[in-house]
């Protein structure tokens, strides 16, 4: 008998209608799952067992009364910088450390009421600044493919949790590549929504111009389903979407015949492995194979990409972490003045990867410095939404692979700064441009860690996108699970 | 002896009295408890965002409009970045490049002479919370801790900034009551200074009369009225020139007025020079203003002082009496209403600018209070009019109106005030004088004027000082003539 | 296919700007951004931004006159609320959180510095 662990989000939702097993039942499983892996993992931050429950009785109660909805029931877990109201909420950093929120943020809410059951909260890099959970305050995450290597990051441990089975799906934000590029290191499907698309209000801000939340799930259609539950307008925050959300998973199965799909030179090149490079021409040959006109093209801003998003990204962070002081929550350093309060605090608070960002965005804002630093930065941007619109004159989506790597050893990177920074080379340009973009597992590596393949798609594109990404998940067939998700293997 | 010239440029703070704050759904009118009014959005608890109101959008449009401003087209949100414990987020929303009203200009009054000054721009920000430090009889300095309420953090603020065109204290001052009727006229704000809804800072500096370049100046905050904020500014303009005439120098600096003893005192000089770091605000859209809503904010545009001053001017008030009804928003009703209804314009103004304005600082309430109306004004002109009460008993009956005895006619009746103006009563009454004083009439012909008085009297004590005087003499006059 | 030298491509350097040298008065940044480090803190950060600003310089050199800046990625304006009270967070819940409280306030050491 299948374990209810490693079901997919549709599977359970039809065994949940058809009476097969309850939300109960589906919750036990993925805390049975999280009981064995957590030691191993350290995916989750907080696991709410007596909320969990409850709205696992609720959603039972409802399923009897014929609720249909696609998650309700459905075991989920968060990234930990998402606001949930009596939920401790710490985005990673000591500096939050036992912060109850007196609020739930619009996507916490909107996956409430839609039955959803918030299974916890989960590890992520301090405040979303990384790309290997290993800069969570509370310890790294580890992949639950290979435990010496990372989930990647920065949400990291909402990655984990689906490849392991402890959540059937679960939510990320990616602000240079946060969801995909864990995605691609799990063997998961992780999705960045068109910027404006799912409410930011109570996702904690790390840079606003670029963060969205997404959905991290075992399959494309799962992951379609996630971001419908959030997706659509929230008067609460004024940079959301107003117009008619995408028919995210209308076209899921109609293939990719007629379809003009991009290869983006710049990404195809050196820097990226070679059996990622490889998967992703099988990937591309295969499309191609199914009826798409693949073309190869050049984005050339992408170039200038990673330079732009490391002064804008911390800048706008330097500002909106400004908040943490000690003075109305979290963490308090004492001080004889404000002053010094504020200052030991937020030094004790912040890591080093934050206090870095704080330091250069601060920086790259002052007087003297703003227009050489942020100001063209911006213009950056202008020429890359340039460049990606007019690549989406010439055809439907754009692919590259999500990661120049597979998952790389803890430790590996954390020595030199940038190296860690070039992980999201071929995640960012789309943030920057406010484009959706989509992982989806293709292969395993020569390392027989997962190898994920990115379809991007203009704004507002998600049907697209998300019919390609059906389409590839359909011609990979990727059927490997996690060497922690198959019991057989595991220890308890 | 050199002749100094001062230049004195004035930023206002204006609290805008909206239903809900500046970027969240709290109530901007709260009561004395703290920390009552607050919520994520103003709490800068992490995950929240702003989302700017339009009505606060909407009031900041009509101030510019009222200070004859361009409503700029695309206007931005701007973070402007400090740490401060009064201010959540350490940074405040505010605009920077293109604020929403730029270019305007402001007519004032200043001793009968018509001045301008020049508005640089008006742009829209939040307020901080509240501090209260504690120890030390409430002073910064010295205070042992510091208490916080964010009631205050996120209400709407609207700076207006003017060019350097002031030139004296009373300029400044009369700049300042100029401004604070337009924003009370707008209905956007009470513009309370005592209160702080209202907040002036000073930017002044004194220069060689006829030279053109700007001396180095000094910024005067904390003045809490309008009276204050001019001593402030006469006493930093003598400070100045003192140091300069002594050989010394001005630094730039921030002082701050003390009112108990009348100077201006230096801040803390700061070691590090400010630095902003001034960046669009990512959370916030830009803002279109239309055409259509720029139109729609003109025609919107209640009456302004101005106009309304010149509108009291042509019903024939002078311009004291205009200045003191349309500062009085109450009796400029009153006045408006009275006139309405046929009262004589001259008339009702002065009695509302005097008796009146003497009766309610007396007693020290307001015309609402009294037994007042638009109607019993109106009354009590036509009264006065017609010759039924002379102008020592008007203002008798205007007093016991006020008093809320009755209306005019009433107290009049109940007083034995009334005059006779019965034309054939007053007539035989002054027959019956002229007959027993023939040689009084018989003078009169001769030219000589002054037994007219002494007729008039007569008649007056016959009647018990009812008649009205100007009948008698007319009928005696009559009577001499015919 | 062709393989584009991404990361090792040469910075073409054409403009001024990046002939600035990076100079970074890093207790003043530390300062401005309120965090408290000692001074081999401060030399290590200086360190770590001058290099990362270095890599920064390929963008600097991008000639982008007339090119306006992206704030926004989505071409949206005027976003308000109407001017409706919601509610707010009870005090005791406003307070929650709060490192030191005292009497409904939050409370803070004395304040050093006027604003």
């Amino acid at each position: 008998m299948t374990d209810l662990a490693d079901l997919t989000i549709a599977q359970a939702r039809a065994g949940l209608r058809d009476g097969s097993f309850t939300s109960i039942d589906l919750l036990d499983a993925a805390q049975r799952r999280a009981a064995v892996s957590e030691p191993h993992l350290h995916a989750y931050l907080t696991i709410d067992r007596e909320g969990a429950r409850e709205a696992a009785v609720a959603a039972d109660r409802s399923i009897a009364d014929g609720d249909t909805r696609p998650l309700v029931g459905i075991p989920i877990a968060l990234k930990d910088n998402m606001v949930t109201k009596g939920v401790e909420t710490t985005a990673g950093s000591q500096i939050l450390a036992g912060w109850t929120p007196p609020y739930d943020g619009t996507a916490v809410r909107r996956l409430r009421e839609a039955g959803a059951v918030i299974v916890g909260k989960t590890n992520l890099d301090e405040f979303a600044m990384g790309s290997s959970t290993e800069n969570s305050a509370y310890g790294p995450t580890r992949n639950p493919w290979n435990t010496d290597t990372v989930p990647g990051g920065s949400s990291g441990g909402s990655a984990a949790v689906v490849a392991v089975g402890s959540a059937l799906g679960a939510f990320g934000s990616d602000t240079g590549g946060s969801i995909r590029q864990p995605a691609s290191l799990t063997g998961t499907v992780g999705a960045k929504p068109t910027y404006g698309l799912v409410s930011r209000y109570g996702l904690i801000a790390f840079a606003s111009s670029l963060d969205q939340i997404g959905p991290i799930a075992q399959t494309v259609p799962d992951a379609a389903t996630l971001l419908e539950a959030v997706a659509g307008w929230d008067p609460l925050d004024a940079t959301s979407f107003h117009g008619d959300v995408p028919a995210i998973s209308r076209s899921l199965d109609a293939g990719v015949g007629g379809l003009r799909i991009g290869v983006v030179r710049e990404l195809v090149g050196s820097g990226i492995e070679p059996d990622v490079l490889g998967a992703t021409q099988a990937t591309i040959d295969r499309l191609a194979d199914a009826g798409a006109d693949v073309v190869e093209l050049s984005v050339p801003a992408i170039e200038y990409a990673l330079s732009a998003y490391y002064l804008i990204a911390p800048a706008e962070c330097s500002s909106n972490l400004a908040r943490f002081d000690g003075v109305r929550y979290g963490l308090r350093v004492d001080g004889a003045t404000t002053e010094e309060m504020m200052a030991k605090t937020r030094a004790d608070g912040f890591g080093p990867e934050v206090i870095r960002r704080i330091l250069l965005g601060t920086y790259a804002l002052s007087a003297g410095y703003y227009d050489a630093f942020y100001g063209q930065s911006q213009r950056v941007r202008t020429l890359l939404r340039r460049d990606f619109a007019a690549a989406y004159d010439q055809v439907d989506v754009l692919v590259s692979p999500t990661s120049p790597s597979t998952a790389f050893e803890i430790g590996s990177k954390t020595a030199d700064p940038y190296t860690m920074y070039l992980s999201d080379i071929c995640t960012i340009a789309t943030n920057l441009a406010g484009d959706p973009a989509i992982s989806v597992p293709v292969g395993l590596g020569n390392d027989r860690l997962p190898i994920g393949f990115q379809i991007m798609a203009p704004a507002l594109g998600e049907e697209v996108m998300f019919r390609v990404a059906a389409e590839v998940e359909r011609g990979a067939a990727f059927v490997e699970r996690a060497q922690l998700a198959t019991s057989e293997v595991v220890t308890p | 002896m050199t002749e100094w010239e001062a230049v004195i440029g004035l930023e206002t703070h204006v609290e805008l009295q909206t239903n809900s704050k500046m970027f969240c759904g709290c109530p901007v009118d709260f009561g004395d408890d703290p920390n009552t009014s607050v919520c994520p959005v103003c709490l800068a608890l992490p995950g929240a965002l702003p989302v700017p109101n339009e009505d606060a959008i909407e009031g900041i449009l009509s101030i510019g409009d009222a200070l004859n401003c361009t409503l700029t087209e695309h206007s931005l949100f701007y973070r402007k970045n400090y740490f401060y414990p009064d201010l959540p987020k350490n940074y405040q929303i505010s605009q920077y490049t293109f604020p929403l009203c730029v270019d305007g200009r402001l007519e004032v009054d200043v001793d009968g002479e018509a001045t301008t000054v020049g508005i640089t721009r008006v742009h829209m920000e939040e307020d901080t919370g509240k501090s209260t430090h504690v120890g030390e009889g409430g002073r910064i300095h010295g205070a042992d801790h510091t208490l916080l309420d964010f009631n205050r953090a996120g209400v709407p603020l609207v700076e207006v900034v003017t060019e350097p065109d002031i030139r004296s204290p009373e300029q400044a001052r009369a700049y300042g009551m100029e401004l604070q009727r337009i924003v009370r006229a707008l209905g956007v704000s009470d513009a309370r200074l005592e209160e702080g809804s209202m907040r002036f800072d000073a930017n002044i500096s004194v220069r060689p009369a006829g030279t053109e370049v700007l001396g180095t100046r000094t910024e005067v905050k904390n003045v809490n009225s309008l009276r204050s904020m001019q001593r402030a500014i006469a006493f930093e303009i003598e400070r100045q020139i003192e140091v300069l005439e002594s050989s010394g120098s001005i630094h730039q600096e921030t002082r701050h007025w003390d009112e108990a003893a009348g100077v201006t005192r230096p801040g803390r000089t700061k070691e590090e020079s400010e630095d902003y770091r001034y960046f669009q605000d990512p959370d916030l859209l830009p803002l279109q203003i239309d055409e259509a809503w720029r139109d729609r904010v003109v025609e919107r545009r209640p009456e302004l002082p101005a106009a309304k001053r010149a509108r009291y001017r042509a019903l024939g008030a002078d311009q004291r009496t205009a200045e003191l009804l349309v500062d009085a928003g109450d009796l400029a009703a009153l006045y408006e209403g009275a006139v309405e209804r046929g009262a004589n314009a001259r008339t009702v103004g002065i009695w509302l600018t005097g008796e009146v304005v003497r009766y309610l600082r007396s007693a020290g309430t307001d015309v609402g209070d009294t037994g007042l109306t638009a109607e019993s004004l109106a009354e009590l002109a036509s009264m006065t009019d017609a010759g039924e009460l002379s102008a020592t008993a008007a203002k008798d009956v205007l007093a016991a109106v006020l008093a809320g005895e009755g209306a005019p006619r009433a107290v009049a009746e109940d007083r034995d005030l009334l005059q006779i103006s019965d034309r054939s009563a007053i007539e035989t009454e002054v027959a019956a004088v002229l007959d027993q004083h023939p040689e009084a009439l018989e003078r009169i012909r001769d030219g000589d004027t002054k037994p007219i008085g002494f007729l008039v009297g007569q008649v007056m004590r016959a009647t018990g000082g009812k008649a009205d005087p100007r009948m008698v003499q007319e009928l005696i006059r009559g009577e001499a003539n015919g | 296919m062709p393989l584009v030298l991404l990361l090792a491509a040469p910075v073409a350097c054409t403009g001024t700007i990046s002939d600035m040298p990076i100079d970074i008065d890093i207790a003043r940044v530390a300062g401005l951004a309120r965090i408290a480090l000692t001074d081999d803190e401060l030399a290590e950060y200086a360190a770590q931004l001058e290099n990362i600003l270095d890599h920064a310089e390929r963008v600097q050199a991008l000639p982008t006159e007339g090119v306006e800046p992206t704030s926004h990625p989505l071409p949206m304006v005027n976003a308000f609320r109407p001017d409706v009270v919601t509610g707010s967070l009870g005090r005791d819940e406003a307070l929650a959180g709060a490192p030191e409280a005292e009497d409904g306030y939050f409370r803070v050491p004395r304040i050093l510095d006027e604003s």
